[in-house]
């Protein structure tokens, strides 16, 4: 068998596989909010600075 | 005086305050809210902004509708008896603050498992568990911090609404496609006859054509579908076109690699859907923390208190019926018509008619629905139930269920009928020619002109310059409901206006002062009386009054609904109504503030409406080219007011109740007028739909707004004309547009007539002209966005 047969499966199963990940990542909503998680995502820090302590203490309980 | 400002809401502090921890707070709510954050370890909220809280207001027994099962189970999304998942619309949340408080509510109470903040939609997820803690206590806690929730009828509909997000998947299945078989058709655009090519051409259009199917058999259904309503409605509007160009691509394509005729043209197909979906989502701006559809449910409260043999139960508001005795607490709406039975009633009819100032009401009044009270509980008795109420009646009328952009014929539809016809024409015509000269070309010449000249770039031209202008006018505070909106805006000849709330604005009054003068010293004791009460009318006349030194009075009373009472030394002052100072009611149709001191009348002080500012100017601009109108609900006091200030062929008419706004501007559409009417309040609500556009004006846009075409932001009330203009120009860049892709269609059309469409020349044109149209559109609609301030 030809080495593009091979070639091709590969290079579609990859686009498939990332747009599969697209449709996924829609369909959970990930594209609803646009905005929250890039502010979120700078929270962890002031989280660890000042709540060291109550993190720890949550962790426990859970 | 130096003004301080409140560390936790940033307000001045005015009446009171209070030093904490070397902090100052205006009040006791914006303390404790900072206590409980500074015991939590949660003081970072004060870190990421400057004053960024709200001070709680009085919840008591507000929300104890929130123990009963069936409310709880139609507010939460999930519920199992352990774990309850509730969404709640917080209107204040509007900072990153807000965002980290909310997401740590975990450390406020250990019931609460996790919080999920939507920032656009305004909304807090909670995750909880029933067993420790109840939706009642997570609510009461959000209040406790200055987050209180907005609960509404609105929310108490039975499952969730769906997300459609359809657009997204079909983008994403057309633009996967159209990468793909670009990428396949490579190849073959540059006719090589090498032996590899020759081999494997086979494989490459069969893996073309599969993956065309779903983007016209999923991706495309919409066109086929709306030119199958257009054609059976008898319209030819523009997705008769691009559906019939779909269509051909694709028949065309398969055949050809059917019968190894060429390699089709799969990758114009796949380019051309991405393309369109493309200016769909572009056009699709959604403002999600507002909402354009609302009625009389997102005002009303979900449940209401009602008196049965001396025990209070929450009862939901549907279930209100006529005879029904409702105990109203303060801040509450009255949910349906009733008298009043006792208690001193101060209603806030500014749902309603958008005027701030209340009214009193004695025992045995008639209350109606939508009215605020704002001092003290009263009782009423029920009349009618919701749903018969005076105001809420008003939305079972007929405009209510039309849909205003059915009745609407775009500017893209308009000309695609024409160029419909015109393609057909020249597809057959050289189709006939061809069959004359040479046979064997006939079919390629037919298809190929229905092929280049399918109307991408013409399709393309309205959703991208109105969905640019929407986003310019969204950056600017005017905030548009969907692209046919500006459309119907650059076409209007009539405005109308609301009065109160709409040309006045709720801010800032003018009082004058008419009887005898106050000495400096009755000044001094009348500006302090005056801070020490919270009335809407002492706050207004307060800022009115000139500055004076602060003096601690000895005596201050304030009697709900009748006025204020103060000494300081040996003089006494009243302020209030005629009755509680002791004059003579004398004035009936404006506002005022009566004053005696010592006992003795001194006079009073009468408010008149204060108007935005630009208003003459704004008029000044809009008369030369529309008709201009006010229909007030309130009485003619104003009349010699308004007609100073606006154009004289303004027309003032008074007295209008909401049914009567609507017949006026039904009664002038049968006229030939398209009616642009700007409103604010509830009782505008059927004038709004009525009209061809309708903005409601909001002094604050997260505050609720009756449903409407557009919402506009009060400071930007006299950028109007501008806003009307900057339509005007986009229709006149769609124009422009569609002549650009005229141009491009002769050029296609050149070689599709004479034979020689090759794919490759599809494939260069088409998206050509798509892009060259959105890059003039977008490039043309911020020129005029920058125009406007």
């Amino acid at each position: 068998m030809s080495v593009i047969y091979m070639l091709l499966g590969i290079s579609i199963g990859v686009a498939i596989v990332f747009f599969v990940a697209f449709i996924v990542a829609v369909k959970k909503g990930q594209y609803d909010d646009d905005y929250t998680p890039s502010v979120r995502m700078l929270f962890e820090d002031e989280l660890v600075k000042d709540q060291s302590k109550t993190t720890i203490k949550n962790e426990k309980t859970n | 005086m130096d003004q301080e400002h409140c560390f936790h809401c940033g307000d001045i502090c005015e009446s009171q305050t209070i030093t904490f921890n070397d902090k100052t707070f205006c009040c006791n709510g914006c303390k404790t809210v900072y206590e409980i954050f500074s015991e939590n370890d949660l003081t970072c909220y004060y870190d990421l902004q400057a004053a960024p809280g709200a001070t709680p207001k009085d919840i008591e027994g507000k929300y104890d509708f929130l123990m009963q099962e069936n409310i709880i189970e139609k507010l939460t999304e999930f519920n199992d008896g352990k774990t309850q998942i509730a969404t709640l619309y917080i209107p204040h949340i509007h900072c990153s603050s807000c965002i980290w408080i909310l997401e740590n509510l975990n450390k406020l109470n250990p019931g609460i498992s996790a919080s999920q903040v939507n920032f656009g939609k305004k909304n807090v997820r909670v995750t909880y568990n029933s067993e420790i803690t109840s939706l009642k206590e997570v609510v009461i806690l959000l209040s406790s911090i200055g987050y209180e929730p907005y609960i509404s009828l609105d929310d108490f509909k039975t499952g969730k609404a769906q997300v459609n997000r359809s657009l997204i998947y079909k983008l994403g299945i057309a633009g996967f496609a159209f990468g793909n078989v670009m990428f396949l058709s490579f190849p073959e655009y540059f006719e090589v006859g090498e032996y590899w090519l020759e081999q494997y051409k086979h494989l490459f259009r069969w893996l073309m054509f599969s993956f065309s199917l779903p983007v016209v058999f999923y991706a495309g259904q919409d066109y086929f579908i709306s030119a199958y309503k257009g054609l059976r409605k008898g319209l030819l509007n523009i997705d008769v076109p691009i559906a019939l160009g779909i269509a051909v691509l694709f028949i065309r394509s398969t055949i050809d690699i059917i019968f190894d005729l060429g390699s089709g043209f799969f990758d114009s197909l796949t380019g051309l859907i991405f393309f369109l979906l493309l200016g769909k989502f572009f056009q699709q701006k959604t403002y999600s923390f507002l909402s354009f559809e609302r009625d009389y449910k997102s005002y009303f409260p979900i449940a209401i208190t009602k008196i049965e043999n001396g025990i209070e139960t929450p009862i939901q508001v549907y279930d209100i019926k006529q005879g029904d005795r409702l105990l109203i607490r303060n801040q509450e709406l009255i949910p349906a018509d009733g008298i009043l039975i006792n208690g001193n009633a101060q209603i806030d009819y500014s749902f309603v008619t958008g005027e701030s100032k209340t009214i009193s009401k004695d025992s045995g009044d008639k209350l109606f629905a939508g009215g605020k009270q704002t001092a003290g509980l009263i009782e009423m008795e029920a009349l009618k139930s919701v749903e018969q109420s005076y105001l809420t009646q008003l939305w079972s009328h007929d405009v209510f269920n039309t849909n205003k952009e059915d009745h609407f014929t775009t500017l893209t539809n308009a000309i695609s009928k024409r160029f419909t016809i015109a393609v057909l024409t020249i597809a057959i015509l050289a189709t006939t020619y061809w069959l004359f000269v040479d046979a064997s070309k006939a079919m390629n010449v037919f298809t190929a002109v229905l092929i280049i000249a399918c109307p991408c770039a013409i399709a393309l031209a309205a959703p991208f310059t109105f969905g640019n202008l929407l986003r310019i006018f969204g950056k600017l505070k005017f905030y548009v409901k969907n692209a046919s909106v500006i459309e119907q805006l650059a076409e209007i000849n009539t405005v109308i206006f609301d009065k109160t709330g709409t040309i006045t604005s709720n801010e800032k009054s003018i009082a004058t002062y008419e009887g005898d003068v106050l000495s400096t010293s009755e000044e001094i004791l009348l500006k302090n009386t005056l801070r020490g009460s919270n009335h809407p009318l002492s706050r207004s006349l307060y800022d009115i009054l000139d500055e004076h030194h602060i003096i601690s009075l000895n005596h201050f009373e304030e009697h709900l609904g009748k006025g204020i009472e103060a000494s300081y030394q040996n003089d006494n002052i009243r302020v209030g109504s005629a009755s509680f100072v002791g004059g003579s009611e004398t004035s009936v149709l404006n506002t005022s503030v009566h004053i005696s001191t010592n006992n003795k009348y001194k006079g009073k002080y009468t408010f008149y409406n204060s108007y935005r500012k630009g208003l003459s100017k704004l008029f000044n601009n809009l008369k030369k080219e529309y008709d201009l109108v006010i229909l007030s609900g309130d009485n003619a006091g104003e009349q010699e007011n308004l007609k100073k200030l606006l154009p004289a062929k303004t027309k003032l008419i008074f007295n209008q109740k909401p049914d009567d706004k609507l017949e006026y501007i039904k009664y002038h559409q049968t006229e030939g007028a398209k009616v642009l009417m700007v409103g604010d309040g509830l009782n505008d609500a059927g004038a709004l739909a009525q009209s061809n556009v309708g903005i409601a004006l909001s002094e604050n846009v997260n505050v609720f707004s009756p449903a409407c075409d557009a919402i506009l932001d009060a400071s930007k009330f006299n950028q109007l004309y501008n806003f009307i203009k900057a339509s005007k120009q986009a229709i006149t860049i769609i124009k422009w547009s569609f002549l650009l892709s005229f141009i491009y269609n002769s050029i296609g059309l050149y070689f599709a007539v004479t034979g020689q469409l090759a794919p490759v020349i599809a494939a260069i044109l088409m998206p050509l002209s798509s892009i060259s149209v959105v890059v003039f559109t977008t490039i043309a609609t911020n020129f005029i966005g920058k125009r406007i301030k």
